[in-house]
């Protein structure tokens, strides 16, 4: 918790040295955001409310952006992050069924996190991967030529992982 | 002396590159017979990443596909060590690049785009030097009007005249923008470019820089790219750092200082107004035209936007001399054209033509033709603004004005393959379901109109398609396409309306039949199992919401086509594949 509070507020930091080192150009408000996004993980409340009061514009004008465009989201995001490709090629190859089989296995719709906190699903128009079709992206590392039974196989791992470090984590508090 | 370059192009990343980067780095160690391992970027070859080329001074190149990090080692001994090609895993680069002419690729997997020294070594910079030392503005844009290079986002606008008309403004606040929002799905040209061969585009947009005599210029990049915008920040920075950018260029006094603006994922940012006004901290939303943004562009004044596979043609040109680009082509496109070729064909990658190719020559020549081998039905160009092209239409050349008259457009060079597993109906619903979600709302054709369009063509795809909504579609299509203000609506209806200029039987099987030929749309097939095949696991009893599937452990099952909802999961859980549609 100690250490949750310490990263926030080096998050906050960064963030506002941007915020303030920027605040008289014009055109800055989507890499303030995403500075803000970078930081914690999603836009909060307090953010917009900040560059708001250092900028002057209206807090109604940035959350019209925010919404506008994909990359930002105003909740905050599961520990690992799957973006499945349903681009052109991904869609011929049958990333619709791959779509499925990500629901099933997380039991949650595109664009939620899981419960547990351990996964946000979101789907992506195209990661550009095309010849490794159908493709995904776990955080920052790429799947290509899908089956079912790999991607079953690609998140069960992701869960005992969690669950092993989840276990380190506690015996070192015992 | 012998060469090592892994591609760890965005594909090869992907597909697991930087393992056998590391693998080799191991394996070579310090000294080994002097061989040098490189990186580099996008091959090309994309299908059979990842891509290894062994580079001999006496022998030529020697490309190693489909490497695994158990290959590595016995390419290092036998190869790098001895001389010894291995040549079961070769792979042949003639057989997709023989036809090929390289002009936007030239450097792509074949320098290290991390490497200034690599591209100077490659006449890099040489014709900004030209253009600053030898050339007016005038003559510079002269030169490029003479090569006949379009625009190669999709419109296919000379770029010459855009140049002319922005260098003709008066007003002392010019800028340069490249439009790296590369966003169509299914392509990945400028990426692979930006990762590859980032100098080439930078030396492009100083270029311009100078012809209209802009001090400022944005690269506006997809934030989806990471890898193309780590190594765009480090190239700025390495150029900059030798007065290649900055304040006195090459010592001649030019100033260009160039941004990167990362996109926040917006399809519509593609279009040049909208692109503006997202560079300036709004929401992208297009503006009505003129004035055009050479006359009132960024903050209000001239703006000068062009692709990245336009300016990467830019330095070619000023070299070699605009009779030698436009050479290549046809009478109204000139030069090379760079697609992205994926889908069900059996080479997929980066390839680079010259105008005038026919289509077919692309698939079959380059592409080896399709998966399964047999002809291709119909092949996608100009993602979702473009349109379906039928197989009997393959001999259609690659030039913007015969490809507008097939109903598709150029656009910026996605090209997916389909064969008769692809239901052309579903596709014309994908990709305006696409268009759909990006429509940014601005007008009421747009937003409306492809969303009752859509509505349609998913009622067509559950089996519940009315024959009235063949001619709702039409009409609808053509109302969209002439009363919305920028290219995304006003292309938007392109991949239905040639789907149903071509393919209208498959809209009709839909709709009368209530059958779709591929297969493809689960609500019209019906689901059974292959006895031969069937070991009677169980998996899909499991599976079965409904209870639709049955039999005895360890002997074949059988699915009740009554109570069978058609979802689709029994054929996941299958290990087997003895569930077939039918």
């Amino acid at each position: 918790m100690i250490q949750q509070n310490e990263n926030n507020r080096m998050a906050r930091g960064a963030f506002e040295r941007m915020l303030w080192r920027h605040r008289g150009e014009p055109g800055k408000l989507i890499p303030l955001l995403q500075a803000a996004q970078d930081s914690y993980g999603y836009v909060p409340q307090s953010a917009i409310e900040q560059i708001s009061d250092v900028t002057g514009i209206p807090s109604a004008e940035i959350c019209g952006v925010i919404t506008f465009y994909k990359q930002f989201r105003l909740k905050p995001l599961g520990r690992h992050i799957i973006r499945l490709c349903k681009g052109t090629a991904c869609h011929v190859v049958g990333a619709e069924t791959i779509s499925q089989v990500l629901c099933d296995e997380l039991n949650i719709a595109p664009e939620e996190t899981t419960e547990d906190g351990l996964f946000t699903f979101t789907v992506v128009a195209c990661l550009g991967c095309c010849s490794l079709a159908p493709a995904m992206m776990i955080d920052d590392q790429t799947y290509g030529r899908l089956t079912p039974q790999k991607i079953r196989n690609l998140i069960r791992q992701y869960r005992r992982n969690a669950q092993k470090t989840a276990g380190v984590a506690a015996s070192a508090k015992a | 002396m012998r060469e090592v370059l892994v591609g760890l192009g965005s594909c090869g990343l992907a597909a697991g590159g930087l393992k056998i980067y590391q693998r080799f780095a191991e394996l070579l160690g310090s000294d080994c017979n002097g061989a040098v391992l490189k990186k580099t970027g996008c091959i090309g070859m994309c299908y059979a990443e990842v891509l290894v080329e062994v580079r001999d001074e006496e022998k030529g190149s020697t490309f190693y596909g489909n490497v695994t990090p158990d290959k590595v080692e016995r390419i290092v001994e036998s190869h790098v060590k001895n001389g010894k090609a291995i040549p079961e895993w070769v792979v042949s680069p003639n057989g997709s690049n023989s036809k090929q002419k390289r002009i936007v690729l030239r450097n792509c997997g074949v320098i290290d785009p991390d490497n200034l020294d690599e591209y100077l070594a490659r006449e890099g910079y040489q014709a900004l030097e030209k253009a600053l030392t030898q050339m007016t503005p005038a003559e510079v844009i002269q030169t490029i009007a003479d090569a006949g290079l379009r625009g190669r986002g999709g419109a296919g606008f000379p770029t010459g005249t855009k140049w002319r008309l922005a260098a003709a403004s008066k007003d002392t606040q010019k800028y340069v923008i490249c439009n790296a929002d590369e966003g169509d799905p299914g392509a990945f040209m400028d990426r692979s470019l930006l990762e590859s061969d980032p100098h080439s585009v930078l030396e492009g947009m100083v270029i311009a820089a100078y012809a209209i005599g802009a001090d400022t210029g944005y690269i506006y990049v997809r934030a989806e790219y990471p890898e193309a915008v780590k190594r765009l920040r480090h190239a700025i920075a390495q150029a900059t750092a030798r007065n290649l950018l900055g304040s006195n260029i090459l010592g001649k006094g030019f100033q260009l200082n160039i941004h990167l603006k990362e996109g926040a994922g917006a399809f519509v940012c593609g279009e040049e107004t909208a692109l503006i006004a997202s560079i300036e901290g709004r929401r992208g939303m297009p503006k009505v035209r003129p004035p055009f943004p050479v006359e009132a562009g960024l903050w209000g004044h001239p703006t000068c936007i062009n692709n990245v596979e336009t300016l990467a043609n830019v330095p070619w040109i000023l070299l070699r001399g605009s009779e030698a680009f436009s050479a290549l082509g046809t009478e109204g496109s000139k030069g090379t054209k760079v697609f992205a070729l994926a889908g069900k064909v059996k080479r997929g990658g980066l390839v680079e033509v010259p105008m005038g190719m026919t289509i077919n020559e692309v698939i079959y020549d380059i592409g080896g033709g399709t998966l399964s081998g047999k002809p291709f039905k119909a092949v996608q160009i100009g993602g979702p603004s473009g349109g379906c092209i039928p197989a009997s239409l393959g001999d259609t050349p690659v030039d913007y004005e015969q490809i507008t008259a097939t109903g598709a457009i150029m656009g910026s060079g996605g090209m997916v393959v389909m064969d008769e597993t692809t239901c052309m109906v579903d596709m014309a619903r994908f990709f305006l379901a696409f268009t759909q979600n990006e429509s940014c709302g601005k007008c009421t054709f747009c937003r409306i109109g492809t969303k009752r369009m859509l509505e349609i063509l998913e009622r067509i795809c559950a089996g519940k398609g009315k024959e009235e909504d063949i001619a709702l579609l039409s009409e609808l299509g053509e109302q969209i396409k002439s009363s919305s203000l920028c290219g995304l609506g006003q292309s938007a209806p392109n991949p239905v309306l040639t789907t149903l200029r071509y393919f209208l039987d498959e809209y009709t099987a839909h709709i009368r039949d209530k059958k779709c030929p591929a297969k493809s749309c689960l609500p019209l097939v019906e689901f059974h199992i292959v006895e031969d095949k069937c070991t009677g696991c169980g998996l899909c009893v499991e599976a079965c919401a409904v209870g639709a599937i049955s039999g005895a452990k360890k002997s074949p099952h059988k699915i009740d086509v009554l109570k069978c909802v058609r979802c689709g999961k029994c054929i996941t859980v299958c290990n087997q594949g003895a569930i077939e549609k039918r």
